[in-house]
């Protein structure tokens, strides 16, 4: 195993810790970017899919996972995001002109949001986003003149000198680009003072006042800034749903999100970006499981939902740290080879801290 | 009209009712709540229509059951998140409603059912305004459970104890209370209580795998009131079932499905610990 001895403070905050990860992340990138050469169009599509979610997961996660705070809403901004969009887009609107435009308004709405939920904190959070979410896509239903109700509309095909730019190679590279512009701006909050009282507000809320972090501005801010991201997410997943109605945007979305954060794992980025891998590619894993399946099981109404519950289920109970967690304990068991030992991540048992009084 | 708002908000304040018991005694949020409503009612409906019971005996053995179900489910998986973050315990109860929802659709399939109980159909006049039996039965439903949970609380042996238990842990067990016994205890009677709404409830809006989402209802029901106040559950319940009524009728269409979630945004916003709950101390 490689041991770091840090002798800077800027080793703390480098973006890259060395040589060897900028080697690995050089690889990827490159490799993401041939993709389009060797890839059928179909696997293109599922790939910036995941772009898309991996997008969301990390506004989310900034919220979530850094932040602390629940939110049971976030598909109402990635409707507004969507919507908005679509709307600019139809009234003539510029593509590269109205994704900044959307990303504004899902980043003010979510300011205006987050300014009274900040009283809030654990389930009322929660729940609070909850019914914001509720009024949301009620809101799209009765709207009719601009959102078309419940029918909906399709989202426009914007095109750039004659080349479709949501066609899938031109998108692949639209979704890929914007992918890595969020996770460097997330990479850069997250090592910015800003995104360091974030993670002091989820860790304790009373500590990080009394270190002087005005909890009003930066939970207002965090709520900001992954309405932003969500809504920016949301642009993009108009194009590629194609057809936008109401209900795609309702409380399964939301909590599929969540499942998104919790099973990648709560607090990474990494964990965001697996997350968004497994959840984009989940419909794909169960319809081949059908096939396996005996008939009298893989012809069930409930199976998708019921499949979800369980992996669920399965994360929360055994394993909380989602899937990065168990990349890092599989790094670590091959670090230490003959020495692990089996209790370094075990949980601790508490019986008696209680959130009611935070 | 009003009884029927007072109906409907009886529903919601029984969901809540078992949301408030769990969260006082164990500080989790059941997100499975209203899916156990759904069980509940669909044990009735293959009781009553699968074996042929007496709608009573079946409103009985649905009880009992979802009473098992629930001690069950807190000693065989939710005593493993205890401790945790209350985040998981949202995750978790969110994905067993799901795995709720997905098993009743598999055994019951996903149409709409109904079974015949006696107070269908049937109307009572009162002093010129004529009122269904069925509204009248949850109304007095609640009424019963409720005076039976409060005598539960206050007069026995183990109702005590509960209470001790959800002062404080620790300081409860000390003095010799099982609490571990007691947390599932908990489990099964807000378990009992879904089972008992989600019987009342069939009549009205008949059963099928989605009517847990009143659920989601009755957390503002429950967020009205205060989380952890019992009286509050049941008086949010009302108040939401009255004003959903009254909005229904009085306000542009559309605003009846969201007036609830309107109440709860205002009430959060101007008084975040709900109207009946206290503010906690502090503490790093």
């Amino acid at each position: 195993m490689r041991f770091f001895f840090k002798t800077d403070y800027n080793q703390d905050i480098n973006l890259s810790r060395d040589g060897v990860d900028r080697f690995w992340y050089g690889l990827l990138i490159a490799a993401l970017l041939l993709a389009p050469f060797v890839l059928e169009d179909f696997w293109l599509g599922e790939i910036s899919y995941v772009f898309i979610l991996s997008i969301v997961g990390i506004g989310l996660m900034i919220l979530t996972g850094y932040t602390g705070q629940v939110s049971l809403g976030h598909a109402a901004f990635l409707g507004i995001g969507a919507y908005t969009h679509s709307i600019l887009l139809n009234l003539g609107v510029p593509f590269w002109i109205s994704i900044p435009a959307a990303t504004l308004l899902s980043a003010v709405i979510g300011a205006v949001i987050g300014r009274p939920a900040l009283k809030l904190t654990g389930v009322y959070l929660a729940i609070a986003t909850l019914a914001f979410a509720f009024i949301i896509e009620q809101i799209l239903i009765r709207w009719e003149h601009v959102t078309g109700g419940f029918k909906g509309f399709p989202v426009p095909r914007p095109e750039v000198l004659g080349v479709g730019l949501v066609d899938d190679v031109p998108f692949y590279y639209i979704a890929f680009g914007a992918l890595v512009l969020a996770v460097l701006a997330a990479l850069n909050l997250l090592r910015s003072p800003t995104g360091r009282a974030f993670v002091a507000i989820r860790d304790s809320e009373i500590a990080a006042q009394s270190m002087g972090v005005n909890l009003a501005a930066y939970k207002t801010m965090a709520f900001s800034i992954s309405a932003g991201f969500t809504g920016f997410g949301g642009t993009l997943f108009a194009h590629k749903i194609g057809y936008l109605a109401p209900d795609a945007f309702n409380i399964l979305l939301s909590i599929q999100l969540l499942l998104m954060v919790v099973v990648g794992g709560l607090g990474s980025l990494h964990g965001a970006i697996y997350g968004a891998i497994f959840v984009g590619s989940l419909p794909q894993l169960i319809a081949i499981l059908r096939d396996y399946l005996p008939e009298s099981i893989s012809r069930q109404p409930g199976l998708e939902p019921g499949i979800f519950g369980l992996i669920l289920v399965f994360f929360i109970l055994f394993e909380p740290l989602g899937i990065y967690g168990r990349w890092l304990k599989v790094k670590l068991y091959f670090s230490l080879f003959p020495l692990y030992k089996k209790a370094t991540f075990k949980r601790q048992k508490t019986y008696t801290k209680s959130e009611r009084n935070r | 009209m009003l009884l029927n708002g007072l109906a409907a908000g009886c529903i919601y304040g029984l969901v809540a009712l078992g949301f408030v018991l769990i969260y006082k005694a164990t500080e989790m949020v059941n997100f499975a709540q209203g899916d156990l409503l759904m069980l509940g009612a669909f044990m009735a409906f293959a009781l009553i229509e699968g074996f042929g019971l007496n709608y009573w005996l079946a409103f009985l053995g649905a009880v009992l059951f979802m009473a098992v179900f629930g001690y069950l489910l807190d000693t065989v998986i939710l005593r493993q998140v205890i401790g945790q973050p209350q985040f998981a315990v949202v995750m978790l109860t969110i994905g067993l409603g799901f795995l709720f929802r997905s098993g009743a659709s598999m055994i019951w399939g996903t149409e709409t059912r109904a079974f015949a109980t006696p107070f269908t159909d049937g109307v009572v006049k009162v002093g010129g305004f004529i009122i269904a039996d069925v509204n009248l039965s949850i109304v007095i439903g609640t009424a019963l459970l409720c005076g039976l949970l409060y005598a539960f609380f206050r007069f026995t042996r183990i109702g005590v104890a509960m209470q001790a238990a959800s002062q404080n842990q620790l300081a409860a067990y000390y003095m010799g209370i099982p609490v571990k016994m007691i947390f599932s205890l908990v489990w099964a009677i807000s378990a009992a209580v879904a089972a008992v709404a989600g019987i009342l409830l069939a009549p009205v809006s008949l059963i099928d795998v989605t009517i847990g989402l009143i659920g989601l209802k009755a957390f503002a029901a429950a967020v009205l009131g205060g989380f952890g106040s019992i009286p509050g559950a049941v008086f949010g319940g009302l108040v939401i079932g009255v004003i959903e009524q009254f909005s229904g009728i009085y306000l542009p269409e559309g605003f009846k499905d969201v007036a609830a979630y309107i109440v709860i945004l205002l009430v959060l916003f101007a008084r975040p610990q709900g109207l009946f709950g206290n503010i906690g101390r502090k503490r790093v």
